[in-house]
């Protein structure tokens, strides 16, 4: 799918709602349910996405849409999911349906990790997608376990003895596809034609499938609203935050820089890493790129291009 | 036909399951409520329903699917116990707040610390106010007739509130009883299909369900679950007129036992009311009656009012504790009982925590200070050390 064609499919998140100005996640959302052209139930779990889009009596949802609470978006959907199967067994139903979650990286990689592997391991024929914006940026910029190394957060902030997180994150995807469902892929808001491949792809295969797709918060990492693209486009030409896909185990990427910028690159263009450019944090801007290189070279390795 | 089975109190909730074929059964075992979901599953391995069935990874997830399921406009069921109750509770609101008719049985058994695995009721009674209609069964029997029940009165336009079908953890779920079980094209003739107002999957009608409601709604919902529940009642009435017809059996919100002659009354709920009756029997007493509680939420006043209030002493029994306050039965008898037009005096018993046998000579002494009016002004334990 092209921009053009993109721009001319229905749009099944309306405007209107409430996220702010330069938030990446209703792109993320209406290039997803774009990628397919059966009718999809989307389930969302607590979050900004939720918050913004669903104000009673009010919704910008213009596909059948299910909130349950924060941490059970997967089980929930697995639920609706299982309801359709029931139903069309029993001839009650006939339509070809979709079934989509959209969880932010709190009730994805936190709380709700232990109904995500439930959802995965069990088959259901759903998509996952997680936009992820590394901390509860909902309840204030708290730190998950999707926070970067060296990121201040609102529980992990910059101090005088702790200049902020001093754990790398987890890798979300690789832990989606340890439980060997057919598709997984990390994508990223700055290159929505790669996301809406991958979207188009997963909604062709049968069985869990799982996207994780980068999302900069302009409030939480702290750049103009007008820098969403960029910030996210520093992330992965720094290969701080690589594009691939892992289908049915294997390890495909989606995109080499041509030159990878320094990660600082990334770094300076938020608040959230400031602190990281006094001399006295010169070892963790280090200690980061590092880690960078390193995750880079075994990807690299992982997708046989090494 | 009727046929009648000797079987266990779980294995009569999971025939009924059978009998129901939910279309989405989502669950995840836990002692007691284990032969419940086992049994299930093998009906369901084995052909006998087609119903599809989620073995979810923690109870949260499994009401979590339910939540799912039913919001989607299917049938779902699911059973639980005790930590599993406790797991799954916020998503338990979720499902009452969002108005889906899910019927969960629930195996009595006592909450933890300590862990213990036996029968007390600390764990339905903590969730008396998560706007779950509550029914309680005195036997295998009850608890076979009460999920059937449950699942028309859960789907009622008029109430559309989700169930529970409490029955004692071990002394019912797994002593074997005869149950006499109806004909399965009775009960799917009286059950009918669920015909939801608002379903997910109907996708021409998009629908946004669990959106946030603030200062400016959310007041009115919960108003609305409430009106719910006081319409559950008329509803139920009426449902168990209905499922009269093939059973035979009453179904009141409470079950009066040589009530009319009695002065002293034991009030209580589940399998000990069965003991009580026992005792009644046995004592040959015209003076002494059991009142059984069935339905527990929406909690039955005017009639436990009518009932009691001529009497001289009632004891009410209650196998759960509310540290620090009234028990829940004896607190709502009590309530039921401040408007009517005498009063008998209350005692409130507390018994059987984690699964404490409860006697034949126990019920006999409660009994027996009753006819003696030996009341106090506060709770009386059963059988503890002090």
């Amino acid at each position: 799918m092209n921009y053009k064609q993109l721009a001319e499919k229905p749009q099944k998140l309306a405007s209107g709602h409430r996220s702010c100005a330069g938030c990446g996640f209703p792109q993320i959302v209406r290039a997803v349910l774009a990628s397919t052209d059966d009718p999809v139930v989307v389930s969302n779990a607590t979050g900004c996405l939720e918050v913004t889009t669903t104000i009673y009596p009010y919704t910008s949802w213009k596909t059948p849409f299910i909130h349950n609470a924060f941490e059970n978006a997967a089980a929930t959907l697995s639920g609706a999911e299982t309801a359709y199967r029931a139903l069309k067994k029993r001839g009650k139903l006939d339509k070809k349906i979709k079934f989509v979650a959209f969880g932010g990286d709190g009730g994805t990689y936190d709380i709700g990790l232990q109904s995500l592997s439930g959802t995965l391991e069990r088959g259901h024929d759903i998509l996952y997608v997680l936009y992820d914006n590394e901390a509860y940026m909902n309840t204030g910029i708290q730190r998950s376990s999707a926070t970067p190394y060296g990121a201040s957060t609102t529980t992990d902030p910059a101090g005088k003895v702790r200049p902020g997180k001093q754990e790398f994150r987890k890798d979300i995807a690789k832990v989606a596809a340890a439980h060997n469902i057919p598709y997984v892929a990390q994508a990223s808001v700055n290159n929505i034609i790669d996301l809406t491949k991958k979207a188009e792809k997963a909604f062709k295969i049968k069985g869990p499938k799982f996207m994780v797709v980068l999302q900069p918060c302009t409030l939480g990492w702290r750049f103009p609203s007008n820098k969403t693209i960029e910030v996210a486009e520093k992330a992965v030409k720094s290969c701080f935050w690589p594009l691939y896909e892992v289908e049915n185990g294997e390890y495909k990427l989606s995109y080499k820089p041509k030159e990878k910028i320094p990660v600082t690159e990334f770094l300076k263009s938020q608040g959230r890493f400031r602190h990281l450019f006094k001399p006295e944090n010169k070892h963790v801007l280090e200690k980061i790129q590092d880690h960078v290189d390193k995750e880079w070279e075994k990807l690299l390795k992982l997708c046989g291009k090494a | 036909m009727s046929k009648k089975k000797a079987m266990t109190g779980a294995e009569a909730a999971a025939t009924a399951m059978k009998q129901i074929n939910p279309d989405v059964v989502a669950a995840y075992p836990i002692t007691p409520q284990t032969p419940v979901v086992m049994k299930f599953s093998e009906f369901v391995n084995d052909g006998e329903v087609d119903t599809e069935m989620i073995r979810v990874e923690s109870e949260h997830s499994a009401m979590s699917a339910c939540v799912g399921a039913s919001a989607a406009g299917a049938r779902a069921m699911t059973a639980t116990a005790s930590a599993g109750l406790a797991l799954m509770w916020e998503v338990v609101g979720v499902a009452s707040g969002s108005r889906l008719p899910i019927v969960m049985n629930v195996v009595n058994r006592a909450l933890s610390a300590p862990i213990n695995i036996h029968c007390d009721h600390s764990d339905s009674m903590g969730a008396r106010d998560l706007s779950w209609i509550q029914l309680y069964s005195e036997d295998a029997q009850e608890a076979y007739e009460n999920t059937i029940l449950a699942v028309k009165l859960a789907e009622h336009p008029e109430v559309q509130l989700p169930a529970m079908v409490s029955q004692d953890g071990f002394i019912t779920s797994h002593g074997v009883q005869n149950v006499t079980v109806y004909s399965t094209d009775k009960i799917k003739k009286f059950l009918g299909e669920r015909k939801p107002i608002k379903a997910l999957l109907d996708v021409d009608d998009p629908v946004t369900m669990g959106p946030l409601q603030l200062q400016d709604y959310y007041f009115e919902t919960k108003k609305q679950q409430d009106n719910a529940m006081e319409k559950a009642r008329q509803v139920y009435i009426d449902t168990g007129k209905e499922l009269s017809k093939i059973t035979g059996n009453d179904y009141g919100f409470v079950e009066a036992y040589n009530l009319d002659s009695a002065e002293y009354v034991i009030v209580t709920i589940s399998s000990t009311a069965g003991t009580v009756k026992s005792v009644i029997d046995k004592m040959d007493n015209p003076k002494i009656g059991l009142l059984k509680i069935r339905m527990f939420r929406p909690f039955p006043y005017e009639e436990v009012a009518r009932l009691l209030e001529d009497k001289k002493a009632v004891a009410i029994l209650d196998r759960s504790e509310s540290f620090g306050a009234d028990a829940p039965i004896y607190g709502e008898v009590k309530n039921a009982l401040y408007n009517a037009k005498s009063h008998p005096k209350l005692q409130s018993y507390i018994f059987g925590l984690g699964g404490r046998d409860i006697y034949e000579k126990d019920i006999e002494n409660v009994f027996e200070s009753l006819l003696k009016e030996d009341i106090e002004d506060k709770k009386r334990y059963i059988g503890v050390r002090e």
